[in-house]
């Protein structure tokens, strides 16, 4: 046991003290706060460019009616007809001309002349303001007394409340939102986990391989222990990178959003927690530009973030981030030891990327429909289980489900070490040897 | 008394046979010749000794028990393809490899300032193991393989990479761990070196042992009873007056002295054949000629090659 610990500690100090641990660990926050900032940004600068759009109305009706927006501006050139309009069109200045025929009241149909494709913001926003304008039109024409107040009245918004029961019989009120949010971030987070800290060991191994030093270490340890110590070792690192990067990314988030967006750029999950915030504080919330939010919702909010079970799905996280990594790092550890060199991995790396790769797509058919089949499948198979079962958790899969794919988890990792702890010792010796599954199977099978 | 013995030892890898029945005993305190061409299984044996491999069947005794897996605690070993980590710091890494051995933190680090400055490698306990060329990593590797003092040490190929000053320093250091009572299993193909150090010696050839004992009697045992002759006098004279029971090989004559190799049928024929040539000429010098290692390596895995082959 003291052996295991000195490796552990040897592979968790060397990696640690490395400058590329360091400047990683400064880099990646600001890659995961460019990934999660970048594209509000993006989106916000979206289409500035200024269309002005010529109507050519032959009914008069819509005259100086259709709503602007910021980028979107409409002039109704009088005097002039569709062709002349049509024939100068490289010259007018319009990015677009909207004909308006007498008839589209019946017909409903109506067309944009451009020179290039208009963009779906354009079109979607002539579509919605012709649409309602066409049914006020069609409304006046009954001539109902009071139009407008009727319409302001009968005008409604529907608050839908989920509302899941236990086993218990118990009631609780679910907000999908951000279970998904939840759901979908921790699943994301294993898979990267996985797939860094899985070829960390792997090039673990090979450099210790390479560097011939492996033949001097298991004349003191077992090869098993050097193989569990490089796992836990780095997987240690990893924990460290990770807590290292939340923390950052909240810092450097929590820092670029004040600087550049105040209030854009949240993500949704961010937003209501933000407005909750706000609203606690009794300021005013009408400054949040998305919603009006109604107490109603709130309160929901409030009811469904009390109901989320932080402890459970912390503790599945710690639970499926360090099972799911102990059971694909020691495939990353077989990979190391069957080959002489990284360039070599290439054919045994499909099989063990391959399942992750699956796992992420199942995961966003999880997120829609999280009792589906497919989804409990997926997250009984030890392979995909980390990441698909813990985009179930929020959504309170039954007990014995978490435990039964918890179980076979460990089973599996314990039956997958024990498989990688043969292949791995007689690997590290062979030189020269082009491995192949045939062979791999050879060493699993040798006695000692 | 054997500080290691090895009985009827078996390993086979995936239709090959590494190491058939092979049988060896290394007496304490001497240097242990474990010879052979390459692929014999010198290395199999080396790693079961170590217990990095286990024997398909066959047994290990140390200090005349059965060994088992805290022996390896007592074992240096110095791999033929040694390696260490290059992105460490020499000191570091040597109190690594130290500890891993069992040994405390303290200890070893009293010992490694003892070599170090032996060695005067002091200044390099800083630097990366990159940083050093090959000559001295393969001094600090010798150092952490016998920093705690094992009981056996286990040298394949030593001095490979080493320059003539420092394979002397380190053939030094070997003898000098011998008289304080280790016992050194010593692997090469170099045969002087194996004359130099070596008491005992066993010669493996194709997974078998073909050839063992004590150096003397094995140089013994391969004589050809030549003798070599340089004189003054008459060739002639000399070919004429030898007997029926001796063969002249050759006689040749070089700045007025001349050289003459001389076959005897009977061994142990020195003092006769002395008598007869000193009517003769004037000896200048008189000598066996004894088989080196070399003579005796080659001759011996020949012989038994030609035999497989013909059976």
């Amino acid at each position: 046991m003291h052996k295991i610990i000195l490796i552990i500690q040897r592979e968790y100090l060397t990696r640690v003290r490395k400058k590329s641990f360091l400047i990683m660990t400064i880099l990646g926050p600001i890659l995961f706060a460019a990934f999660m900032v970048l594209p509000a940004w993006f989106a916000t600068m979206e289409d500035t460019e200024v269309r002005t759009i010529a109507v050519v109305d032959s009914t008069n009706i819509f005259y100086k009616v259709l709503p602007e927006t910021q980028y979107i501006k409409f002039e109704y050139p009088q005097g002039t007809s569709l062709k002349e309009l049509q024939d100068n069109f490289e010259f007018s200045g319009y990015s677009a001309i909207l004909f308006i025929p007498h008839n589209i009241l019946a017909s409903n149909t109506t067309i944009l002349y451009s020179s290039k494709q208009p963009s779906m913001t354009v079109t979607m926003h002539i579509k919605n303001a012709l649409e309602k304008e066409i049914e006020n039109e069609k409304l006046k024409a009954n001539n109902i007394e009071n139009l407008d107040k009727i319409l302001e009245s009968i005008k409604t918004n529907i608050n839908l409340r989920s509302i899941t029961w236990n086993e218990d019989g118990k009631e609780k009120e679910s907000n999908t939102g951000l279970a998904m949010g939840i759901g979908y971030g921790s699943g994301m987070l294993i898979y990267f986990f996985i797939f860094l800290f899985g070829a960390q060991v792997m090039r673990g191994v090979i450099e210790e391989k390479t560097n011939r030093i492996v033949e001097v270490i298991v004349s003191s340890v077992k090869p098993f222990q050097l193989m569990m110590g490089k796992i836990i070792g780095v997987g240690l690192v990893g924990l460290t990178q990770f807590v290292l990067w939340i923390l950052l990314t909240v810092v450097f988030i929590g820092g670029v959003q004040k600087l550049l967006f105040p209030e854009l750029s949240k993500t949704p999950t961010e937003q209501v927690l933000a407005q909750e915030i706000m609203n606690s504080q009794q300021l005013d919330s009408s400054s949040i530009p998305f919603t009006e939010p109604e107490p109603q919702i709130l309160e929901e909010i409030f009811a469904s973030l009390g109901d989320v079970n932080f402890i459970l799905i912390l503790g599945m996280f710690l639970f499926f981030f360090i099972g799911g990594y102990l059971l694909y790092a020691s495939f990353f550890a077989i990979i190391g030891s069957a080959v002489d060199n990284e360039a070599d991995t290439q054919q045994f790396m499909l099989p063990v990327t391959l399942p992750l790769i699956i796992a992420i797509f199942v995961m966003i058919n999880t997120i829609n429909n999280p009792e589906g089949s497919l989804a409990f499948w997926f997250s009984m198979i030890p392979l995909t289980s980390p990441v698909v079962m813990m985009v179930r958790i929020p959504f309170h899969p039954a007990a014995w489900e978490i435990a039964l794919s918890a179980a076979i988890l460990v089973l599996t990792f314990i039956g997958s070490t024990w498989m990688a702890g043969k292949i791995y010792r007689t690997g590290i010796l062979m030189y020269g040897k082009k491995a192949s599954y045939k062979e791999l199977w050879k060493w699993l099978r040798y006695k000692n | 008394m054997d500080l290691f013995q090895a009985k009827n030892v078996v390993k086979e890898f995936s239709n090959h046979l590494a190491l058939n029945k092979v049988s060896i005993s290394v007496p304490e305190n001497t240097i242990f010749g474990l010879l052979g061409p390459n692929g014999a299984g010198k290395t199999t044996l080396i790693r079961i000794i170590n217990q990095i491999t286990a024997p398909d069947s066959g047994e290990l005794f140390y200090e005349g028990r059965k060994m088992t897996s805290d022996d390896i605690y007592s074992i240096g070993y110095l791999p033929e393809e040694r390696g260490l980590y290059k992105k460490m710091k020499v000191g570091e890494q040597a109190l690594y490899l130290a500890q891993l051995k069992g040994m405390s933190k303290h200890d070893a680090l009293k010992k490694l300032k003892y070599w170090f400055e032996k060695f005067e490698m002091t200044e390099w306990w800083n630097k990366k193991v990159e940083e050093l060329s090959k000559g001295m990593q393969q001094k600090v590797q010798f150092v952490t393989t016998i920093l705690h003092e094992p009981k056996l040490l286990i040298f394949d190929e030593p001095f490979s990479g080493f320059d003539p000053i420092n394979a002397n320093l380190l053939k030094n250091e070997i003898l000098e761990l011998k008289r304080k009572g280790s016992t050194i299993i010593f692997s090469t193909h170099n045969m002087s070196s194996v004359e130099e150090l070596c008491d005992h010696i066993s010669l493996i050839n194709k997974s078998e042992v073909i050839l063992e004992g004590q150096i003397f009697d094995i140089k013994k045992n391969y004589r050809t009873n030549v003798y070599e002759l340089s004189y003054l006098g008459d060739p002639e004279k000399l070919q004429a007056g030898l007997g029926a029971s001796y063969e002249l090989l050759t006689n040749s004559s070089e700045n007025h002295v001349n050289f003459a190799s001389i076959k005897t049928q009977t061994e142990d024929a020195d003092n006769r054949l002395l008598k007869e040539l000193i009517p003769l000429v004037n000896i200048v010098s008189f000598n066996e000629l004894i088989p080196s290692m070399n003579d005796v390596f080659i001759r011996v895995v020949e012989e038994t090659n030609k035999k497989n082959s013909k059976a």
